[in-house]
């Protein structure tokens, strides 16, 4: 395995690059507001106008680490889908898991409010959470139990698709039984928005993303040897139940918290870790997992720069902008390299 | 060293191998193997006959369905899969690999069992490492990827990841398919060489019959569901490989120890 220091280079640009995005991101907004004004607000100074401060400390820095934690962790669970399917297709979005989050949610917002339980559990935004994150939970769980008995990666994928289709045709037949305010705020949540989070929802955010990715870590060792196959992997004494699950968990709490919160982000997942892999060529995780953290966060930053037009009163939807820019990138590298590896 | 001396490593009692566990399907049964230290052992038997479910199941990576296999004098299913992989590596070619890797993060995984929660190399580690590559003359390709090396190159750094393994057994699943005769001669040269030098014991499922007769020191012949282990020698004044073929397409001619097609 190449050594840390060889990458240090690399690492470096990928830290400045997340530093001088988040400014930019902050810096950046519909309303104009002079750098200096900022690092004022920052810095605790209360002589600056309290539209500003409000802006900036409760909507653009809010934003910012959402973006920061959106592109690194989904970035970090669509690596460890790669490895662990071997296949180089697998992601959040493509496995049908972040489609098993909408779903969740769409029983959650359209087919909850029969039965009451919206207004109860909306107030602190766990009900959203909780929703996603057991749809995602169950359609990874029944992609694992598919893969077990099915080891062709073609047909992983097309359950994936399948659990897409699935999920738009009952969200379709929610949807026509559901007054149309509720409708509205599902089609919201599912273009994707890191504007709406405020600090309460971002430390139950941040929680689940430190357990998350805290979970990918403690199974680093195993994902390397997971790199040459289940059977090579037992042979070198990583228990494979075992190391499915911590997996499996991780990438749904990842996955799930992180779409409940800012809606379905797609392609993320899936280009970032090859784009690190092409550029580190490296295969340990040691060194993948922090270079797609911070490589996440870096595209996700400039995603959600793009998204909300500086100087326009108007925001884009970012789950679009992902995949204007991500669906480029994976024909870019298919092209260049002929194909993608795991 | 005569093999009355060398102690008995790996060995089977009555083993049954195959699938299935409500309805069982049994492959090969009755199975009494007993692998020696520092022997060079090659496991054939027509397609389908079981060689590589019994390889898997010696590996541990899959059930038996009757009987039991002992490593060192222990059942084998008593021990952790820590234990296990310190003592049995193997070498598959079925395996999707990620080809990413390059030759010496391939052999460098080999010390996985050894190395701590960060899988950070020890010196002694490196040493392994190197001496694995030097043993299989990968050196100079250290720094590609598998998804550039040929068939037989790959094939070579399967087999030195296992040898970083540092295990007493190791086991090969076909590892010259899709070889030239150059390149299968090279590998057995190769085994047949790990196995004295490093006293390991090697065993290796091949169709490659009658390269291996010459350079293995035991045969495991698969056929009829049952498993004969003897010397080439013995197996050949016995007859087992004129029978091993059905049909009447293939015979083998004892003189010049070739199949030979009519």
């Amino acid at each position: 395995m190449k050594t840390r220091s060889g990458h240090s280079t690399k690492f470096t640009l990928l830290g400045v690059g997340v530093l001088l995005l988040l400014l930019l991101n902050i810096a950046l907004g519909s309303v104009y507001i002079p750098l200096s004004a900022i690092f004022k607000v920052i810095a605790g100074d209360d002589s600056i106008r309290e539209a500003w401060t409000y802006i900036i400390l409760d909507y653009r820095i809010p934003k910012a680490l959402a973006a920061v934690m959106t592109g690194s962790g989904l970035a970090v669970a669509g690596l460890m889908m790669q490895t662990l399917f071997k296949n180089p297709l697998a992601g959040p979005f493509v496995l049908g898991i972040s489609s098993g989050a909408s779903l969740g949610v769409a029983f959650f917002i359209l087919g909850g409010s029969a039965l009451g339980l919206t207004a109860i559990l909306q107030v602190h935004g766990w009900g959203t959470i909780i929703a996603a994150s057991l749809g995602s939970f169950t359609v990874l769980s029944v992609v694992i139990a598919v893969a077990s008995r099915v080891r062709d990666a073609m047909a992983l994928l097309i359950i994936g698709l399948m659990f897409g289709s699935l999920t738009s045709a009952v969200v379709s037949i929610l949807a026509y039984f559901s007054p149309a305010e509720e409708l509205q705020r599902y089609m919201f949540w599912s273009f994707g928005s890191l504007g709406d989070i405020s600090w309460a929802a971002l430390g139950i955010l941040s929680l689940c993303y430190c357990i998350g990715i805290g979970l990918a870590f403690s199974i680093t060792k195993n994902l390397n040897s997971l790199l040459l196959g289940d059977h090579y992997a037992q042979t070198l004494g990583v228990s494979l139940q075992r190391s499915r699950f911590v997996i499996l968990i991780s990438t749904s709490i990842l996955a799930g918290s992180l779409t409940a919160f800012v809606g379905p982000i797609a392609f993320v997942g899936l280009a970032v870790p090859h784009l690190i892999r092409q550029w580190f060529t490296a295969s340990n995780h040691w060194t993948l997992i922090p270079a797609c953290i911070l490589g996440g966060a870096v595209l996700m930053l400039l995603c959600d720069i793009l998204a909300q037009l500086p100087g326009l009163p108007i925001t884009l939807p970012i789950n679009a902008i992902t995949s204007l820019i991500g669906a480029p990138i994976v024909i870019w590298l298919l092209i260049r390299k002929k194909k993608l590896l795991f | 060293m005569s093999s009355t001396q060398k102690h008995s490593v790996l060995a089977t009692k009555n083993l049954a191998v195959g699938y299935g566990k409500a309805e069982k399907e049994t492959v090969v049964n009755t199975i009494n193997l007993e692998l020696k230290a520092g022997s060079f052992v090659t496991m054939v038997g027509i397609n389908g006959s079981g060689k590589s479910t019994l390889l898997r199941t010696l590996a541990g990576l899959q059930e038996p369905l009757e009987g039991e296999i002992f490593l060192e004098g222990k059942p084998l299913n008593k021990l952790d899969a820590a234990t296990k992989s310190l003592n049995i590596s193997v070498v598959l070619t079925s395996q999707v690999i990620s080809k990413n890797l390059t030759v010496l993060e391939l052999v460098s995984l080999g010390r996985q069992p050894y190395t701590n929660w960060l899988g950070k190399l020890t010196e002694e580690d490196k040493a392994e490492i190197q001496a694995a590559l030097a043993a299989t003359e990968l050196e100079n390709l250290k720094h590609k990827a598998c998804y550039a090396l040929s068939d037989g190159q790959l094939q070579r750094a399967l087999i030195a990841r296992a040898l970083a393994q540092n295990t007493e057994v190791i086991l090969l699943d076909e590892p010259t398919t899709h070889l030239d005769l150059h390149h299968k001669a090279s590998i057995f040269s190769l085994l047949k060489k790990i196995a004295r030098q490093q006293q390991k014991t090697i065993l290796c499922t091949t169709h490659d019959i009658e390269l291996v007769l010459s350079l293995c020191d035991e045969l495991i012949v698969l056929h009829n569901n049952t498993a004969i282990q003897n010397t080439p020698e013995a197996l050949i004044e016995q007859g087992i490989f004129e029978n091993l073929f059905p049909g009447t397409n293939v015979y083998f001619d004892k003189t010049s120890r070739r199949f030979l097609i009519c």
